[in-house]
Formats: C-alpha cells, structure tokens, sequence
C-alpha cells in the first residue's frame, strides 16, 4: 500500500462511515413522513435526524469522499507522488475534528437548525466551528492538488494536463471560489453572533452569502462523478473516451459559469431585484449545456465501449455492455436518474415556474436524484472500484455489489417521483407529519407519502448492502494483487486547441469577473438598505 | 479540435433548446410581467405587531376597492389565521415575520414567498373561484414547523350566491 493510498483511503472512511449514519437516519425520516405511528417518533427527533442526515450527506459524506478520489487522480493520473502529503494528512485530520464538532452539536440536540442554518435560528457555535474546519481541512486538500499539478508541470512543459486531473482542478477551483462565500458568512456574521460577541444579524445576507457558496457547492459534488463518467467509465465498460476537447470544453464552462446563479435559490426572497434574479437565471439555463454535451459524450462513449466489445447493430451495443459490473451500473443508472433529475432542474430555475414548486416535496425529490443519485451512486460504484485497490482485497460480497445499484435505482424512482408529484400538490418540504390537521390537501397526498415511505425503505436496504459490502471488503476481503487504477484512453489525442481549455489561471479570472458582476451591485444596494437585524433564536 | 457531425448536430440543438428557455422567461416577464416576489421594504421585526403597516393584521379593502391582506409569521402561527378575500379580483399579500425565517405558501398554488424577519414579502394573487385553501409555512422554523398552518377562504364576488 502506498502512502498516497493510505491518505485515500482514510479520506474514503470517513465518506462511507458518513454515508452509512445518514442512511440509517433517513430511514426513519422517510417513514415518519409516511405518518406512521412508530414508538420513538418525535418532532425534536425528526428535525435532529434531517440535520443530520442533509449535513452528513451533503457536506461530510461528498467532501471527504472527493477528497479520497482527487488524491488518487492526482497520483494516478499525474504518475508522481503527492506533493503535499503532510498538509494532506493535517487537512484529513483538521477536517474530521471539524465533522466531529458538528456531530455533536446536532446529536446533543443543540443545533437543529437543518444543513442550510439560515439564522436566525441559531445552533451551538460548536456546529459552526466545526464546519469552518471542515472547510479549512478541504482548503489544504485544494493546495496538496494545486501543488501536485504545479509539480509535474515543472516536469512536463507542453503536454496537455491529463482529463481526469483538468476536471478534479477545475472540481479545486470552483471549490475555492465557492468557500469564500460561506467562510464569511460564518467566520464574519455567525460566529460572532453564536458567542454573543454580536447582537444581530441579516438573515438575508446571511442567505445570500450562503447561496453564492450553495449552488457551486452542487457542481463540486458533480464534477468528480462527470470525471468518472468521462474517465473512468469507458475504461470500465472495455472502450474509450469519444472526445477529449470537449471534455475539457465542459469542465471550463462549469467553473466559468458555476457561481454567479445562486439567485436562482433566492427566487422567493424579498429585497433581491427582479432584474438581477433574471440574471442570474440566465446564466443557470446555460449552465445546462455542458451537462447536454456531457450526456453525449458518455453515451457515444458507452456506444464505443458495445462496437469495442463486438456490437454491430444500432442498439445491440447496449447489451453487450458490462451490466454486472457494479461500477458501470452504478453510473449508467446514476446517468438515467440525473436525467430526470436535470428535467427538474430546468423547471426549478425557470423564474416563474419556481414559485409552484420552491420548498415543497419536489424539491427533495429533485435532490435526491441529483447529488442523492448522480452523485452519490456514481460514488458508490467508484467506492467498488477504488475499494480493492486501496486496500489490496478483493471486494467481498460482490453479489450483494451487484444488485445494490438496481435497488437504488428503483428505489429512488419510487421516493423521487412521489415527492415531486407530492410537491405539485403542495405539500411542503422539511416537515415532520403531513397531517395538516386533516385538511382535504393533505389527505390527496397520503397515498403518495406512502409510496415514497416504500421508495425509502429500498434505498434504506441498498446502502445497507452497499455498507456490508465496504465493511466486509475492509475487514475480511481476500488479499490479492489488484490491477492499477487506470483511466480511459481518448479515441483521439487532444489537438493543439485544446490547450486553451487547459490554461485554468485564464478561466479563473473569466469566472472571477463574472462573479464581481452578478453579486457586485446587488450586495452593495444589500448592505446601502436601512436593515434590521434580527437576534439569535432556538426553537429546538 | 476536431469535432464530429453527430456531435455538432447535438450541441446546437441542445443551444437552441436554451436559447428558446431563456426567450420563453425573457417573454413571460417582459410581456406578461410574470416575475418573483422581490418586493425591496424592510421593517424592525421585533416592533411588527406595534408597526402600522401590520397593526392589526388582517383584510383591507381601500376606498379604491384593492384588497390587500397583511399578514404576521411567528413561530408557530399565522396572524390572521383565516383569511377571507373575494374571488376574481387582484389580492395583494404583504407578509412579514417576528422571529425567524418562515416561508408562505398557499398549498397548491404557485403563491409562494420566502417570509424573512426585518423584511416585508409582496406578491400579488388572483383567485379565479370561490373556495378554501390551505396556508403551510414552507420554510423550516424550529420543532413547531409542520403545525403552521393558515387557511384562504375565497368567497364569489359581491352580489353573487345571495350575498
Ligand atoms: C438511504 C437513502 C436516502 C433516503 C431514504 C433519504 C431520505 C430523505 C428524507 C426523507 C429527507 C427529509 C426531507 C424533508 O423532511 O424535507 C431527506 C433529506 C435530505 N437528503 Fe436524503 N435520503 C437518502 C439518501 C441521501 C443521499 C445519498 C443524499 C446526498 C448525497 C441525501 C441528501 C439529502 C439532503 C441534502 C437532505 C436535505 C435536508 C434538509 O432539507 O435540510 N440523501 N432525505
Ligand atoms: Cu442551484
Ligand atoms: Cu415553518
């Protein structure tokens, strides 16, 4: 096991152990909407466990996780060794004594206030410590892979940056532009105010800054799951990469256009002008794009991979394709769910049509197929890849590897459309009983409260097996030699033009600029208002 | 760069798809003034119930006949819980909170406004028919969350169904 491994694999832990606490809390939060009369269940319970669960997932489970897999790329991908590996352990360590900080906050019961903490309600100031490290630690994770690159650029002048690295150092650099937004919110506004060393504080602001970190933050979930698809994929399904150029087409676009849209989750707030929400959405709608060319090249990748494997009709590529091997099922089916979840998408960011669905079920059903499937199963079927190759086992209980991915796929489609359909309907998200004291809206959802209960309880079953098959692989795999990790080959090399979507420090600036002239006036005209502030609150 | 049919094909269609996204919203609010709530007003939130803007809240018909309905969000109730408001005609919703960040929803309906303390949310609505509607706060507010609820009786228009 090498060194760069072991810091994965410790990075890939801390992921699946997250994972696995999240799941189990989701259980119960699937059912208790259902209005199940279960012994434990309590309104306290409930909000503790989706703080939990939205903070486990969304920022423990996926930030440790992309860590694991960039240490990887880099090594791999670059073929040297880290540069940086004692600030990648320090980062490890910072970032889980950061995890740890928050667990507690929420476990005690201190700090109910959901992943987004829009104050003014407000959590221990543990919860918000916690998270800064959280931060600080992917911070240094961000300097080891920029060093890494730095490095081996020294060593290789002219050669284009290998695919899988341009896409986990733009995955860096949407990371760091992204963070700004919620370092201030919590070391300027909150944190002084948790202590008391404030009185007040604008909720708006407050929200604003942690919208211009929350949509990014989307995008550094996604881009390491599209650099599996366009590199680790096609390798896996025995073919190559359809295109290079484009690839790095679309990894640029992301972090030209990944930041000035975060109005697009303000939609419904007062004090931010209609114009500048227009804005902003126009940016959101062509940030559908590289996602479009993104889902052709795959496919035409995944149709490579079918002819490569002796395919020769239309379509028959299909079933040639390797369907038992659980990381190209994880990521077919992810790819399938993030279709459906991107059609939402589109509906969410359309200006008018967001009021009918902004913070009812819809939208976590939205989520879950987005960072709850495109993401996380794509990472589920890396962790089965990567897994063996860290440690040197074979993966044990593949069998139960294999079906997993089917189970959440069905799974998620059933909890993911009842919630968007219960959503239409009007029932809000965030709720613990949708009883509404038996008003006639309410009763036209329970049928379909139900069916997202029964949805729950296969995803509940599939990450069950998924963490039985980590945990088994890590305690009791056979150790054998494992082949190295490998990335796809283009069909193509990349051409000379494609060196202009390699020069990042262009990009950056680009997305910088963009980013002064979506938030620049509104926040100026923001914090030129006569503004109350408003003091702490803990209704929990 | 060397870039095939197929995939030239597709990436102008996927444009053009955009393109006709971004001109349905750019037509929508410019013809048909269909835009968010983003009312600009702010107001002290521990003073509200004090303030004359939403004291007391509640329906107010003008002299002019617009019928404007304020509205106080507080943990874990809706001032006033029932709202009574004709059908047919523009109804403006002007809504704040005392405490925290709530959301107003009339469930079902795309009326719909994030309610912040130290803000005042407007947004206009028209009932078309006669009918009670349930108001859920849509935005988490602490343990009581899921108990905020408010009701919208339209009723027909005046001089209809005997009134
Ligand atoms: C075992 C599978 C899962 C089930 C059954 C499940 C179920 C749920 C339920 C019932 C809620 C509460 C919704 C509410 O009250 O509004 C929720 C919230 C959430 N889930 Fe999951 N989920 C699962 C996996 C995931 C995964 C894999 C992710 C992301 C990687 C995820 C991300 C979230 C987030 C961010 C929230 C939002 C919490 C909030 O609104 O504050 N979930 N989930
Ligand atoms: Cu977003
Ligand atoms: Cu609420």
């Amino acid at each position: 096991m090498t060194r760069t491994h072991r810091l994965a694999l410790a990075n890939l832990w801390v992921a699946v152990l997250a994972f696995g606490v999240a799941s189990a809390m989701a259980l119960m939060q699937a059912l208790s909407r259902a209005n199940l009369e279960l012994p434990w269940r309590s309104a306290k319970l409930y909000y503790l466990s989706v703080t939990a669960h939205g903070t486990l997932t969304a920022l423990v489970f996926t930030t440790f996780f992309i860590m694991a897999l960039g240490y990887v790329v880099a090594a791999r991908a670059l073929d040297r060794p880290l540069a940086g590996e004692r600030l990648g352990w320090l980062s490890f360590w910072t970032a889980l004594l950061g995890t740890l900080a928050v667990v507690a906050a929420i476990l005690s019961g201190r700090a109910t206030v959901l992943y987004t903490f829009y104050p003014p309600l407000k959590a221990h100031p543990a919860f918000y410590i916690g998270a800064t490290l959280l931060i600080v630690g992917s911070w240094g994770w961000c300097a080891v892979m920029l060093r890494s690159y730095r490095a081996w650029r020294r060593e290789n002048l002219s050669a284009p940056v290998p695919l899988a690295m341009h896409g986990m150092l733009a995955t860096v650099i949407i990371w760091l532009i992204a963070t700004v937004g919620v370092a201030a919110e919590v070391l300027l506004l909150l944190i002084p105010w948790s202590l008391g060393l404030t009185r007040t504080v604008d909720p708006l602001l407050a929200r604003t800054l942690f919208w211009y970190f929350g949509h990014p933050l989307v995008y550094f979930w996604l881009l390491p799951a599209y650099v599996v698809w366009y590199t680790v994929l096609p390798k896996a399904a025995g073919g190559k990469l359809f295109s290079d150029p484009l690839a790095r087409l679309v990894f640029v676009m992301f972090i030209v256009l990944s930041t000035p849209v975060g109005f697009h989750h303000q939609f419904m707030d007062p004090g931010i002008s209609a114009g500048w929400k227009l804005f902003h959405t126009v940016n959101t709608l062509w940030i559908l794009f590289p996602s479009f060319v993104t889902a052709f090249t795959v496919i035409a990748s995944l149709e490579v991979a079918g002819r490569m494997r002796g395919a020769t009709g239309l379509f028959d590529w299909i079933k040639t394709l390797p369907w038992g091997d659980p990381l190209v099922s994880s990521v077919v089916l992810s790819m399938l769910l993030f279709a459906i979840g991107g059609f939402g998408g589109a509906v969410n960011a359309s200006f008018g049509m967001n009021a009918m669905v902004h913070n009812t079920a819809w939208v976590q059903g939205h989520f879950h197929l987005t960072v709850g499937s495109a993401v996380a199963l794509t990472f589920m079927g890396v962790a089965y890849w990567l897994l063996p190759k860290l440690t040197g086992r074979n993966l044990e209980l593949d069998l139960l590897a294999r079906v997993q991915p089917y189970l959440w796929f069905v799974g998620m489609l059933l909890f993911s459309v009842s919630n968007h359909v219960t959503g239409l309907l009007g029932m809000p998200r965030r709720i613990y009983d949708a009883s509404y004291g038996g008003s006639a809206i309410a009763e036209s959802w329970r049928a379909l409260t139900g069916l997202s209960a029964v949805g729950g309880l296969l995803l509940f079953a599939s990450a069950g097996f998924f963490m039985l098959v980590m945990i088994g692989t890590g305690l009791a795999g056979k150790k054998a030699p494992q082949a190295a990790v490998e990335f796809a080959e283009p069909l193509e090399p990349p051409g000379p033009r494609a060196a202009l979507f390699d020069r990042l420090g262009l990009w950056t600036a680009v997305a910088v600029v963009l980013v002064i002239a979506a938030y620049g006036y509104p926040l100026v005209r923001l914090l030129a208002m006569p503004r109350f502030g408003s003091p702490p609150f803990t209704p929990f | 760069m060397n870039v095939g049919l197929y995939e030239r094909i597709w990436m102008w269609a996927a444009a053009a798809i955009i393109a006709v996204f971004v001109g349905v919203i750019a037509v929508s609010t410019f013809a048909y003034a269909v835009r968010p709530p983003s009312h600009a007003e702010t107001i002290a939130p521990a003073q509200v119930l004090a303030d004359p803007r939403f004291s007391p809240p509640g329906v107010v018909v003008d002299a002019g006949g617009n019928v404007e309905v304020h509205v106080v969000l507080l943990m874990f109730a809706f001032l006033p819980a029932e709202i009574r408001v004709p059908a047919g005609r523009p109804v403006t919703f002007r809504v704040t909170s005392a405490d925290v960040t709530h959301g107003f929803q009339i469930s079902g309906t795309n009326a719909n406004t994030m309610v912040l303390p130290g803000y005042v949310s407007q947004f206009t609505y028209t009932f078309e028919h006669p009918g009670e509607h349930l108001v859920v706060c849509n935005e988490y507010c602490g343990l009581g969350h899921h108990t905020m609820q408010a009701k919208v009786i339209v009723e027909p228009p005046a001089g209809e169904a005997g009134r």
